[in-house]
This record gives structure tokens, sequence and C-alpha cells, in this order.
């Protein structure tokens, strides 16, 4: 009996149907939360100037007389940092592209849970709904920031209730995701697939759902005592004494507002670990494709990648160094922030290593997986002085932290996601994304992300801080770097059209694009290049097995220059 | 389409079965959920300039009757599982009624003489942090409790008819019930001493 | 793990049960000693992980379950011990002349 339409397509147990669920749900929202941003650009470029076009329909409410509100401006940064983390970024790539791969690379029919996967699947689609409903709130959307910090975010109007009701969607869908993913990577590998033949990809998969199950718990605590706080009159963030507007707030008092950013860090932390890795497990595919040799330094890349997880967990409060924690305490986190660097630049060491003596193809997918190198080293050395107590004095909660996690999320990972999307596109559509177009795509966005993000680490050193509506303007420190404001809001409006080109090409590649060759254009090695193309539904009609590793390109006395992993 | 392995017969490796080892890894987030939250009960203690001692605002008999409760349902719930392991059916049943009953009776003991007397006394989460606490911790363990009853109560009910059919694999989803009912009994246990006793 | 031999299992579940009760009892009345909070508080939670760890133990299997299904259970309690004790220890450990707001 065929299945009918909604069971093949809406209500999918497939995880291959879930991954492209996933990535057309989290692509949209990535277009999305930059489309936020770009608003508010033009408040930081033009502050007080209406905005064109968009200005009147934005309403009175939002911007009267087309003139951006300091409280729409807050909406819009909240949103801008909340959909692009948990509505783009982690559902791309955990739930898009661990979805999509893990199974085939482990050579399993389907995730262990596939109802549950489902469930992940149409739980964040309601997380998101939900999100995006808060613009239509009175009030507006949460607009405490995306760390909803209180006391604010306990005073605030009702958007940012239904945001905490939105992150309860999230989390659950995350760890039901995570309970998945491990239980998958643990039992369902084929046979012969022993854990030091796993690729890197998977590692990164396993680890990221670790961190999820583990770290987001906390926060859907401190989000139930935030609901509390909000709708119960309790007083968990709310300490005694407590004046807003001139008044005496009407509450216990008795509350710890640190308690609030010590539960949000704890998975805030750990959470930019969940964006990274499978960033990098991709970058470590694509590398390893495209060099047509094997990568240098699996055990350490595949031992950092574990300890990057354990030490994620020990470091959340060098988010914290401005708020009167004691020298010991700051000490001891600094030290932790310093060690997990370490990890980082060993595997980033790996990659660069892996490209001596390759013989390098320069695809599109390898052109933006090669550039996120050098951008994540950025990203990743202007942590350094955010690490140090003493130096991120001077720079917390300036442009400086948002430059430096844009460079790790921008020209970072987003930039590796991209390269994914690139190079496994020909596997699910059975067609080739254009090569011009993808090289069109990718030098412009390479250059104009650095013209965005490079700025604001200058204006951060010269003291701008975060999250001022209107870039500084009133400030003499700012004064100085305050035209940077205009280069970097033409930059990201440039970014936007760079990124119509990338639109095209996904959608118009589907019907128009050249026909692969073979089930294995590319010529890699890994498991999910064994099956047809597209996959049918359980993979593999016999699954595979696993006689060696997952790089073995140029293997002397092979009469190919790659040897996929189920050959004998 | 090959199924997907390990679904009833355990992998060599961990000694489990998918389920096993998804209800396991599912237990470790719960204890770092109820863990942040006991967490906001130290910090919360330890910044008041007054803590009332649990028992001058709690009923310690009514808790340690809950107590007796929840720890005699997780018995009749291994009962309920162990009857199923020597095939007999009707012994789940009733074990697994036992199980669901003394949960319902956890449940209202806790509504009519715990919930509801502080209620009329104008004693509510938001008259101090101490109320607070109480209400979220047991009312976010009430919440896991109804839970625990609705997967128990569709195990015994409609669920049962696994049992005809593929009876270890619904003999593995009772014990995989199981796990979670006697993880709620154990953060209860540790509930009762630290909001009642303390 | 071993497939439980009726009888002896369904006796050692009811003396686990009973154990459980009789502790109970105990830390009601270890805490009619009246005490300081700190000894109260080692001895309540003594015995209540005590209790969890037979409930963890007999009733959940983790006795007679691999090492590492074990350890993943022990490694997320003390992850939640060492996030705890983390936050506490910040909470103390505050530069010169800070005040607490309570």
């Amino acid at each position: 009996m065929k299945t009918p339409f909604w069971r093949k397509y809406i209500f999918s147990t497939d995880h291959k149907t879930i991954g492209i669920q996933y990535g057309f749900t989290s692509l949209f929202f990535l277009l999305f939360g930059f489309a936020l941003m770009m608003l508010m650009r033009w408040q930081l470029a033009f502050p007080g100037q209406p905005i064109p076009f968009i200005g009147k329909l934005l309403g009175e409410t939002r911007a009267p007389d087309g003139i951006m509100l300091p409280e729409f401006y807050n909406e819009l940064g909240a949103m801008h940092g909340t959909i692009m983390v948990f509505l783009g970024v982690v559902p791309l790539g955990a739930g898009c592209f661990g979805n999509l791969l893990v199974p085939l690379q482990i050579g399993a029919p389907d995730m262990a849970f596939p109802k549950l996967n489902m469930a992940s699947y149409w739980i964040y689609f309601v997380g998101g709904v939900v999100m995006l409903a808060s613009f239509l709130l009175p009030g507006g959307a949460a607009s405490s920031g995306w760390t909803s910090y209180p006391p604010l975010a306990d005073i605030a109007p009702v958007g940012q209730t239904v945001w905490i009701l939105g992150m309860v969607f999230l989390a659950t869908s995350s760890l039901l995701g995570a309970v998945n993913f491990i239980t998958t990577i643990l039992h369902l590998r084929a046979k012969g697939l022993t854990f030091m033949r796993l690729p890197i990809f998977v590692w990164a998969q396993l680890v990221t759902a670790f961190l999820l199950l583990l770290a987001f718990p906390p926060l859907e605590a401190a989000a139930v005592l935030q609901l509390s706080d909000r709708l119960l009159q309790t007083s968990f963030f709310l300490p005694s004494g407590l004046m807003v507007s001139g008044e005496p707030l009407k509450a216990s008092g008795g509350g710890s507002v640190l308690l609030w950013q010590h539960l949000f860090w704890f998975l805030g932390h750990p959470e930019v670990y969940v964006i990274l890795l499978p960033a990098i497990g991709i970058v470590a595919e694509i590398i390893a494709n495209n060099i047509r040799k094997p990568l240098w330094g699996y055990r350490s890349m595949v031992y950092s990648t574990l300890f990057i997880g354990f030490m994620s967990f020990i470091v959340w409060a060098h988010h914290m160094f401005l708020t009167g924690m004691g020298t010991t305490i700051s000490a001891f986190f600094q030290a932790t922030t310093m060690i997990i660097s370490i990890p980082s630049v060993v595997i980033l060491s790996c990659l660069f290593i892996s490209l001596w003596g390759g013989s390098i193809r320069f695809n599109t997918a390898m052109l933006f997986a090669l550039a996120f190198l050098p951008m994540f080293g950025i990203g990743g050395l202007t942590g350094l002085p955010l690490g140090l107590a003493a130096s991120d004095i001077h720079l917390h909660d300036t442009y400086y932290v948002i430059g430096h996690f844009h460079y790790v999320v921008a020209p970072g990972v987003l930039l590796a996601l991209f390269s994914g999307i690139y190079h496994w596109y020909p596997k699910f559509t059975g067609r080739h994304m254009n090569e011009f177009l993808g090289k069109l795509h990718f030098w412009p966005t390479l250059f104009l992300m650095n013209a965005i993000f490079f700025p604001m680490l200058i204006q951060g050193l010269a003291g701008v801080s975060r999250r001022l509506y209107d870039g500084g303007l009133q400030y003499a420190h700012a004064q100085g770097v305050l035209p940077l404001n205009k280069l970097m809001s033409y930059a990201a409006w440039l970014l936007a059209l760079a990124q119509i080109l990338f639109i095209l090409n996904l959608f118009v590649s589907m019907f128009k694009g050249r026909k692969v060759a073979s089930d294995n254009p590319w010529e890699a090695t890994t498991l999910e290049w064994q099956t047809p193309t597209p996959p049918d539904h359980g993979n593999f009609v016999t699954l595979p097995v696993v006689h060696r590793g997952p790089y073995e390109y140029s293997l002397p006395g092979a009469g190919r220059d790659f040897t996929p992993q189920s050959e004998p | 389409m090959e199924a997907i392995p390990y679904t009833v017969k355990p992998r060599e490796e961990t000694g489990l079965y998918n389920g096993k080892l998804g209800i396991w890894l599912f237990l470790a987030s719960e204890v770092m959920l109820f863990g942040a939250l006991f967490s906001t009960y130290v910090i919360l203690r330890l910044g008041s300039l007054k803590w009332p001692a649990g028992s001058s605002i709690l009923n310690v008999p009514i808790g340690a009757l809950n107590t007796v409760v929840l720890i005699t349902s997780s018995v009749t719930m291994v009962f309920a599982w162990l009857s199923l392991k020597e095939k007999n059916f009707s012994g789940f049943r009733r074990q697994m009624g036992f199980t669901i009953l003394l949960a319902l009776l956890f449940l209202l003991v806790k509504w009519f003489f715990e919930y509801t007397p502080k209620f009329q006394h104008h004693l509510y989460p938001g008259k101090n942090t101490f109320l607070a606490i109480y209400f979220v911790l047991t009312g976010l363990h009430a919440l896991h409790v109804v839970g625990g009853i609705a997967v128990n109560a569709y195990f015994w009910g409609p669920g049962s008819r696994m049992w005809t059919m593929e009876p270890d694999r619904f003999t593995n989803r009772v014990e995989i019930a199981g796990l979670y009912w006697h993880f709620v009994d154990l953060v209860w246990i540790f509930l009762f001493p630290v909001l009642y006793l303390l | 793990m071993k497939t439980p031999q009726p009888g002896k299992e369904s006796a050692k579940v009811k003396a686990v049960g009973v154990t459980l009760l009789v502790l109970t009892g105990a830390t009601v009345l270890a805490s009619k000693l009246n005490a300081g909070i700190a000894i109260a508080a080692g001895i309540a939670l003594l015995i209540a992980v005590f209790k969890g760890s037979l409930v963890a133990s007999f009733f959940m299997h983790l006795a007679s379950e691999r090492r590492m299904i074990v350890l993943l259970f022990v490694s997320a309690l003390l992850l939640f011990v060492l996030m705890m004790g983390l936050i506490v220890l910040a909470r103390y450990n505050v530069y010169e002349g800070l005040v607490h707001v309570s």
C-alpha cells in the first residue's frame, strides 16, 4: 500500500525526510534572523531616520513615522540572537546535517527512535511558531536580550513569557534529539565500524548530543523559575528592595539575580560548542575528500573533540567576570577557558597540516571549508582577551564581544554549513549545485562578512557598548568609530544580496542542476556515498560491513585514489 | 529494508537494548534538571537572612506518608515487571494497577492535604522564597508523577495488547517505564528530607 | 544482565522496600534531634544517598548493569554536584567590600 502524502512528507519518521524538514525550516529562520538584523543595521547607520519602505509597514507601536523605537530595536536584538542560535544554526548543524548523515555514515537503516525523531522536529517547529508569534503580542516580542537577564526579564512585557514557552519547546526538542543521536551512534554502528573508524563528523555529533543532553536542563529549570517569577509572583531572581520607575516592586524579594546568569550560561557556553562542533565535523569531511589523502592527526582530533566536550561544562562563568566574582573563582574559570582553547587549536592545526601534500580540488564546497579555517582562527583568537579576566574588564559587553562571537558563527560556522550544503546536495537530490554561482556566492560572502564583523572588534576596543539602539551616537568615546556603522550596514545589505545567488542556486539546481555521474560523484570514502541517490527508505539494501578507516584516500597499491570504508 | 537492530535484543558492548540506553540518557538529563532546582534551593537558602525550618511550614507526617506511598509504588512497579518476566500477565496487571493507584494517592494527598490547605492560609508561592522553591520543586515533581501515571496507565490498558504479539518487547517497555518511575521516586527521596526536615 | 530467578528476586525487592521504609522513619527521627543545620543536613543527605543507591542498584538494576551505564548516571550526578559547587563558590568568593543583597 502506498504511503499517503502526509505520512511520507509531513509526518515522516524517515531520518532523511526529517533532516530535510530541519534544513528548510532552519534556513528560513536564518533568513528571518538576518532580516531582523538588516532592520537593526538601518538604525545603527542612520539613527533616528525613518526606515525606507518597511518603516511604514511596521506600524505605530514599533516605528512611529517609520522611525524605529528603542523598545523595538531591543526586540529585534533579542529575537535576532534567539532565532539565529536556537532556530537557525543549531537545528541546521545538528538537526539537519546530523539527521541526514549520521545514520548513513554509520551504516544504519535509520535513527534508533524514528518516531521520537519526528516528534523532535515538530516540537522544534512549534517552538519556532511560538517565537515568531510573539512579535504580534502587545508589547512585542522578548526584548531583554537573548540572554534574558533578570530583573529586567522578570518584569518585561508578555513577549518574554512567550519566549520562555518557546525555549521550553526548543529545549525539549533538543533533548529528545540528543537521546536519539547518542543511542543511534552507540548502538547502530554497522559491523566493523569501531569507534576509531568513525568519521570525524559522527564524533562531533556524538559530543554535541552529550552537550545538549546535560547542559539544556539547567536552562529549562531556570526558564521554569523565570516563568514562576512572572506568573506566580515568586522572587527567584528578584532581590529585595527593587525599585521600578520610582516605585518599590511588589515582590517578596530574597532572590538572586546571578542565579539566572549561572543557570543560563551553564547551557550558554556548551551551546556555543553545539554550534561549533557539527561545523568542524563538516569541514573535516569536506577537506578530507578534497585533498585526496587521509586527514592528519585523526586520533588527536577525536581526543580533542572529547576534551572540548568535557571542558565546555566548566568554563561558563567567563561570561560573568564582571559580576563581582573574586579572584580565586575568576582565576579558576579563566584557567579552564584558556585550557579549552587548546583542543580547538589542535583540531584547526590538524586540518591545516592535512592540506600539506594534498592534491587539492577547489570546488565550491572546498572553498567554503578552507575559508572556515582562518575565519574560525580569527574568531578563536579574538576570544582570548575575553577569556582573560583582566582584559575582559575593558571588553565585556562591548562590540568586541559581538565581533568575536560573530566571527566564529558567521564567517566560521555558517561558511562551514554552506560548504556542507554544496557538498552533500548531490547525494540527496541527484544533481549538483551550479559551481559558477557557488563561487559567485562564496567570494562576496567571505569578503562582506569580514567587512561587517572586523569593524566591530575596533569599535569594541574603543569602548562602544553592545545593545545600544543608536550605535554609540551619544557617547564621546564612540565618536571616532561611529562612521564604521555605515560601513557595516552597507556590507550587511550587500551580503543579503549575495545570498540571493545561493537561494536561487539551491532551488533551481533541484530541477536544472547537472545530474550526478554516479552515486559517489565526489569519489568519497565514507558510507553515505555507498547508497543509491537519493537513498531509499532504509538506506542500505543490505547493511554494510566496514573494513577500514574513514579517510583511506590515495592508499598505496590501490587502483583508485580512494578506497571506500566498506571495501574488504 | 533491514529493521532497526537492538530494539529487543541487547547490544553486546553495552549490554542494553536501544530503549534502555535511551531512558538512562534521559534520566541523566533529568538529574541535571532537578539538580539545577536543588542548586537554586541551596543558593536561596544560603543567601537568606532567615530561612524557616521545613517542619514549621510543611506537614512532616503527611510528607512522610507520601514518601511511604511512593516507595511502595516503586516496589509494586518492580513486581509488575517481574511478573512479566515470569510470564504472569494477571500478576502484572495487578501490580501495575497498585502502582497507578498509589501514584494517584500521592497526588491526592499532595493536593488535598498540602497544596489546598496552604492556599487557604494564603501561603502562595509568591509569599516568600521558601514557598517559592517548595512549590516549584514539588510541582515539577508532581508533573513528573502525572507523566508516569499516564505512561503506566497506557501500559496497563491499551498498550498491554502488545503482550500477546511481542511479549519480550512489551516486557522491555514496562522495564523502561519502571526505570522512569524509580527515578521519580529517587527525586522524592531527596526532596522530602531537604524540604520538610531541614 | 542476568535473568532473575523469580523467588529470590522478589524476596530481594521486598527486603529493599522494607529497608527503604525503615530508613524513611530513621530520617524523620534524626531530624528531631535538634542538631545544627550542618549536621542535620549531613545526616539527612547521607541517609538519602544511601536510600537512593538502594533504589538505583536494586530497583533500577544498576548493580547488574555494565560499568558504562553506571558511569553515565554517576557522571551526571557528579556534573550536577560540580555545577552546584561552583555556583556556591562563586557566591562566596567575591571581591573585597562587595555586599550581597538578599
